[in-house]
């Protein structure tokens, strides 16, 4: 069932993403709260059966496009379709499904019912059961929501999110706070609505989680969006190695050399990123004898995006 | 593929009404279930009118004390009934919305196809069944342990003006709730709540507040609703009712309207 499941997402990597339909989109869409700009002339689409992650530090713009897609907030320019109207509208809101970060849900209803008042919404829910089953909920089915874990409260919020059945996912933060086991098994939860040919938006400030599930990633900083691609491709395009040594060279010297990205000193250790790691190496044991430690490894995700929402910061304070 | 491969032009949502009301009732149902379970909620809005009438109707009243031919056992269901549905009424609506909508929860609400008048609804009618429950269980202890003597009827009809004079304060306490954080709420509340009942005269029979403060009172909503209450035992200060009802309907509108202007700032600061 797993391997099957997982089968369906690797292909969906390498085969879909073009084909769908636009079902939800930004256009030139912006968004001011008081003088923050949250967004600025977003251009944004989202394809039916794919999985897009919108992925940022906080304070990006996520959750403000996240709102916008659900008419919890309007423009202040540009426009915002979902199946071709207007997410305010009731009709289209039954094909919605949205999980939003909650401080305080109310505690003493039980799962089953907070399930129960949700489904009632729409006009055709999924059976209780089948909600239970997808959101892993059935042993916790009868307890009040104050009792909960905070990956079970995550988990509810999701089901209450599925539970009218609807044909698009809005998912901000659906992980945030969780511990690794609570954040795989609902991943696993995500990919099950994927193959049942849902489509979803999630937005995540974690790096592996957007590698993990998305055919699409979009990268957002400061309310622009900044690059967008499959994760490979995010990846690829500012790819390069990561070498740690311990050498008492000077950090200067070392950044002149050819091919150095970037170098910084941590305690007794250099960290250098660089296109790539071999020719810097026969430098450095060339200039540094009694240099040891050395760690290659090739920059993630992680590193890439810190590199595009940082050089994006740059190239925005020279331009100011 | 398929699922979302279909038309992508907004049906009509059509929901059939039966379905709407459908939403309403479970909207009610557990708006109620939550409140029930919540003991800060349940357990404080029916004992303090109870502990209060059982200490000064029962426990230190003389037997057979009449204020004006209404024995005080008699006077003071009406007015701790009074106190009690303001108190059901305000904590109802205005607690439960203050919270939702500061800590997120509304919004996930709006963001579902919940019709949004099932919200309000459900927090009034919750409102509505817990001042029913406090008055019913004051005239319930008036009767058997206070010699509390009440044809049916009145019964029946003190029951029915206090609960439909939780509209007024559901009114009032909506319009509090927009306007209060979600930590200040309880402590905002009791410091409108306890004072006008007060002042009202639901805690010392009106007539034994000072002459400044009866003439106050005319301005107040639970003076208003009291008088109607008191008028059905016959202990009223024979004024019209009227006048009563004016007052308390031009009170609800004028929080509806205070309502409103919160309602849409929230909208202007999620839509604007």
């Amino acid at each position: 069932m797993l391997a099957a499941l997982q089968e369906t997402h690797e292909h969906r990597k390498t085969g879909s993403g073009t084909g769908g339909k636009v079902i939800a989109s930004l256009h030139r869409a912006s968004k001011n709260f008081g003088d923050v700009q949250a967004l600025r002339q977003v251009d944004f689409t989202v394809r039916a059966g794919e999985l897009v992650a919108l992925l940022g530090p906080n304070g990006a713009g996520k959750t403000t496009a996240v709102k916008l897609f659900l008419g919890l907030a309007k423009p202040t320019a540009g426009t915002v379709s979902v199946f071709g109207g207007d997410p305010i509208d009731a009709e289209v809101r039954t094909r919605i499904g949205a999980m939003l970060q909650v401080a305080k849900v109310p505690e003493t209803l039980r799962v089953r019912e907070h399930i129960d008042l949700f489904s009632s919404y729409y006009p055709k829910p999924l059976p209780l059961a089948e909600t239970l089953a997808v959101a892993g909920l059935e042993e916790i089915k009868d307890r009040e929501f104050g009792e909960l874990s905070g990956g079970q409260r995550q988990r509810v919020l999701f089901a209450l999110a599925l539970c009218g059945d609807p044909d698009i996912f809005f998912l901000d933060e659906p992980t945030v706070g969780l511990d690794v086991e609570s954040r795989r098994q609902l991943w696993e939860e995500i990919r099950k609505l994927i193959a049942r040919g849902k489509t979803i938006l999630l937005t995540t400030h974690y790096l592996e989680e957007a590698d993990a599930l998305a055919d699409r990633v979009v990268v957002i900083n400061r309310g622009e969006i900044i690059a967008q691609g499959t994760p490979t491709e995010i990846k690829a395009s500012t790819a390069g190695r990561r070498i740690r040594c311990v050498s008492s060279l000077d950090i200067e010297m070392v950044r002149a050399l050819p091919g150095v990205i970037e170098v910084r000193r941590d305690r007794d250790a250099l960290e250098i990123r660089a296109a790539e790691a071999e020719p810097i190496l026969r430098e450095l044991f060339i200039r540094d004898p009694i240099l040891s430690n050395v760690d290659v490894s090739s920059a993630g995700l992680e590193e890439a995006f810190l590199a595009l929402t940082q050089d994006h910061g740059n190239a925005r304070e020279k331009t100011r | 593929m398929a699922t979302v491969s279909n038309t992508f032009a907004p049906s009509s949502l059509g929901r059939p009404l039966s379905k709407t009301l459908a939403i309403y009732f479970k909207e009610a149902k557990y708006e109620f279930l939550t409140r029930l379970r919540l003991r800060a909620y349940s357990f404080s809005t029916i004992t303090f009118p109870v502990m209060f009438y059982v200490l000064f109707g029962l426990v230190l009243n003389q037997k057979d004390a009449a204020i004006g031919g209404t024995t005080i056992a008699t006077y003071l269901i009406t007015s701790y009934g009074t106190f009690g549905v303001m108190g059901a009424s305000l904590f109802g609506t205005a607690s439960g919305l203050a919270a939702e909508r500061g800590l997120g929860w509304l919004q996930v609400k709006r963001a579902s196809p919940m019709p949004p008048f099932a919200y309000f609804t459900a927090k009034v009618a919750l409102s509505m069944i817990f001042s029913a429950a406090v008055v019913c269980l004051l005239l319930l202890i008036g009767v058997t342990f206070g010699g509390v003597h009440m044809p049916l009827l009145d019964a029946a009809k003190l029951v029915a003006v206090l609960v439909a004079g939780s509209l007024p304060f559901c009114a009032m306490g909506l319009a509090i709730g927009y306007f209060v954080g979600p930590n200040s709420a309880v402590a905002t509340i009791n410091l409108i709540y306890l004072p006008l009942s007060f002042c009202s005269g639901l805690w010392v029979p009106i007539m034994f507040l000072p002459k400044l403060m009866q003439q106050i009172a005319h301005f107040l909503p639970p003076y208003h609703l009291a008088q109607l209450a008191l008028g059905v035992v016959g202990a009223g200060q024979r004024e019209s009712n009227w006048i009563h009802w004016e007052a308390l309907i031009g009170f609800s509108l004028i929080c509806l309207g205070v309502a409103r202007l919160g309602f849409q700032r929230d909208e202007g600061k999620m839509y604007g």
